[in-house]
């Protein structure tokens, strides 16, 4: 790096590396959003191991399944993305984000699939403590997957608009570490509620 | 500002493939009863996965220690918030 008298603020690797830890420091503040009701998870399964048990058994392991199957592949589409733009293929950032998109809008399908499914059979938030947690934390992530088709849409416009190249991907490197974010909290998520009774 | 390799898809392919993989293994895992160990394992399968995605994905193998500051000190006090409430909880 440069050790001259050049303002460093404008400094684009400086600038990258800031915002780098900026993204990072408001993916710390959601770890701890869904922390809190992690540690809720483990109290009450701890308090009621027959009803999480009983209950979890209630919910679809096969459409979690390939909502899990989904939500990989599009992490895997936002890294190829960066990917091609960093090596300049910006056209190609338009088709990866755009499938990303597509692949959140699955996502949401299946979940909606399945919600239906659950107040078809009177299962609500309000059922029992299970379900409250079973629908607080997808509904919260639910809402971080929406956010996010938000701004994989915004990257979107602007790399129509030809803003990104090879010199300049900041804003689409920060919104990819932000949809891994979102997957990696699923990740978690699947097996605590759909798998491990 | 790491500029992308020509190796970089497929690392990204293989690491897609372990997830996949590792997504398979952990839905029959949990069809065999094993008691307690299911959670275990559940979980042990999940953070292989959650690794796979930060190093890989989030390129955190890449960075400085300064941002794995920034990505493991939240899990440290996310595991400090479960475990100062499991004391409270679990022995009052």
């Amino acid at each position: 790096m440069s050790g001259g008298h050049s303002a460093e603020h404008h400094d684009p690797v400086v600038a990258f590396e800031a915002a780098k830890l900026g993204v990072w420091t408001f993916l710390a503040t959601e770890v701890l959003l869904f922390g809190a009701l992690f540690t809720a998870y483990t109290v009450f399964r701890l308090k009621f191991p027959e009803l999480f048990h009983a209950e979890h058994e209630k919910l679809n392991r096969v459409l979690g399944a390939v909502n899990t199957v989904v939500l990989i592949t599009s992490s895997l589409t936002v890294a190829l993305g960066i990917d091609a733009v960093k090596r300049g293929k910006a056209r190609l950032l338009q088709w990866y984000f755009g499938a990303t998109i597509a692949l959140a809008g699955v996502f949401l399908c299946v979940k909606y699939v399945e919600y239906s499914e659950k107040f078809h059979h009177g299962l609500f938030p309000g059922t029992n403590i299970f379900f409250s947690l079973y629908y607080m934390m997808t509904g919260i992530h639910g809402i971080h997957v929406i956010a996010g088709m938000g701004v994989l849409g915004y990257i979107l416009v602007l790399a129509r608009r030809g803003r990104f190249s090879e010199a300049y991907y900041t804003p689409v490197e920060m919104v990819g570490l932000y949809w891994h974010f979102v997957d990696l909290v699923w990740i978690y998520l699947f097996p605590l509620l759909y798998l491990a009774g | 500002m790491a500029h992308g390799s020509r190796g970089g898809t497929a690392v990204y392919l293989a690491v897609f493939a372990g997830l996949l993989a590792l997504t398979v293994v952990t839905v029959l895992a949990s069809y065999v009863d094993m008691g307690l160990m299911n959670v275990v394992v559940a979980l042990l399968i999940a953070s292989v996965k959650a690794s796979l995605v930060a190093l890989f994905f989030m390129h955190l193998k890449g960075e400085s220690r300064l941002v794995w500051g920034f990505a493991l000190v939240p899990l440290f006090f996310l595991a400090l918030i479960i475990l100062g409430t499991l004391v409270d909880t679990q022995l009052r």
